[in-house]
């Protein structure tokens, strides 16, 4: 009887520690995107400086699409100057740079710019829509749109010189 | 004759309409309702209707829009799962290992009120018995130890 008992609490036991080793092996912080090998959400966007820019424009170019914010802190003062410097060594090779400012105050959002010396296409995303369209749920998050316009490659956190270079690299 | 068939039909018409708004709920309702199976993406458990953040508020502009389009529920819940996952909903879908997630609950409790139900039937039939069958025989040093003591307290 006693070996019995001993035997279902072990058969009890053993599916429920085979579902937390799962469980706990993953990610929480991590949800990955459907969007992923998709055709990229369409978006429309007008910058802070009042140009227009929209994905239809930039077909066939490799875009870099970053989403962030001024009160995005540390996250988004780390990758700013990778951003500017990815932009500056690629543009010539017709790579896009564009960054959308969520969830901010224009002048925060100006402010920022100005101290990061941006000198790619930013805008700001009013109500949330370009955002909410690319499954955004934090800043900063960056998404590698290849040529064809499918999404290459989404990032979640603070970019670093080294997965930029790969991931332009790996779009050209 | 004339009027009172009139005013019975504005009556069904009006009751109709009333019937079916009461049916589908005001816009401002159904976004609720969508809003709360939908996860809050900034939030720890909190439902997109639930939630007083910039992105949640957001999410239930973009439901109300829709829904304004016309778009049905069903079609506003794939567009957030296709942007988002099936993360994005509150309460995973029925279907493949899912299933796991709604049916492993009542298991438990039916599984465990039988365990529970078995157990209590158990000590209720060792109970009886334990009043029923006389105790083992007392070990005769206690009967005296205690006969000894009993008589010191007596005195």
């Amino acid at each position: 009887m006693a070996t019995w008992k001993k035997l279902s609490l072990l058969l009890s036991i053993i599916p429920l520690l085979l579902l937390l080793a799962y469980g706990f092996k993953t990610n929480p912080r991590e949800v990955p995107s459907p969007l992923v090998g998709r055709q990229a959400p369409p978006f429309a966007l007008t910058m802070f400086d009042g140009s227009h820019n929209s994905l239809e424009q930039l077909r066939g170019k490799p875009v870099v699409l970053n989403f962030w914010a001024s009160w995005c802190f540390p996250a988004c003062y780390e990758e700013a100057p990778h951003l500017e410097a990815a932009w500056q060594t690629y543009r010539d090779r017709g790579v896009i740079v564009i960054g959308v400012d969520i969830q901010d105050r224009d002048a925060d959002a100006k402010a920022f710019i100005d101290r990061f010396k941006f000198s790619f296409p930013n805008g700001p995303d009013p109500q949330g829509k370009t955002s909410i369209d690319y499954g955004v749920y934090g800043v900063p998050e960056t998404f590698f749109i290849g040529r064809d316009g499918t999404i290459h490659y989404k990032h979640v956190g603070g970019l670093d010189e080294k997965v930029l270079k790969a991931k332009i690299e790996e779009m050209l | 004759m004339r009027s009172a068939l009139f005013a019975l039909l504005v009556a069904g018409i009006l009751s109709a309409q009333w019937a079916s708004a009461a049916v589908a709920g005001s816009l401002e309702e159904q976004t609720l309702r969508l809003a709360a199976e939908l996860r809050c993406p900034v939030c720890q458990n909190l439902s997109v209707a639930d939630s007083p953040s910039e992105m949640a508020t957001q999410m239930r502009e973009v439901v109300h829009e829709k829904l304004q389009n016309g778009e049905s529920p069903d079609q506003i819940r794939n567009y957030f799962v296709s942007r988002y996952g099936e993360w994005i909903l509150l309460a995973p879908t029925r279907q493949g290992f899912n299933w796991v997630a709604w049916l492993l609950p009542f298991v438990a409790i039916v599984g465990g009120g039988g365990i529970i139900v078995l157990t209590i039937r158990r000590s209720i039939r060792r109970g009886h018995k334990g009043n029923v069958e006389p105790s083992g025989s007392t070990d005769p040093r206690y009967t005296s130890q205690l006969d000894e003591e009993l008589k010191e307290w007596e005195q």
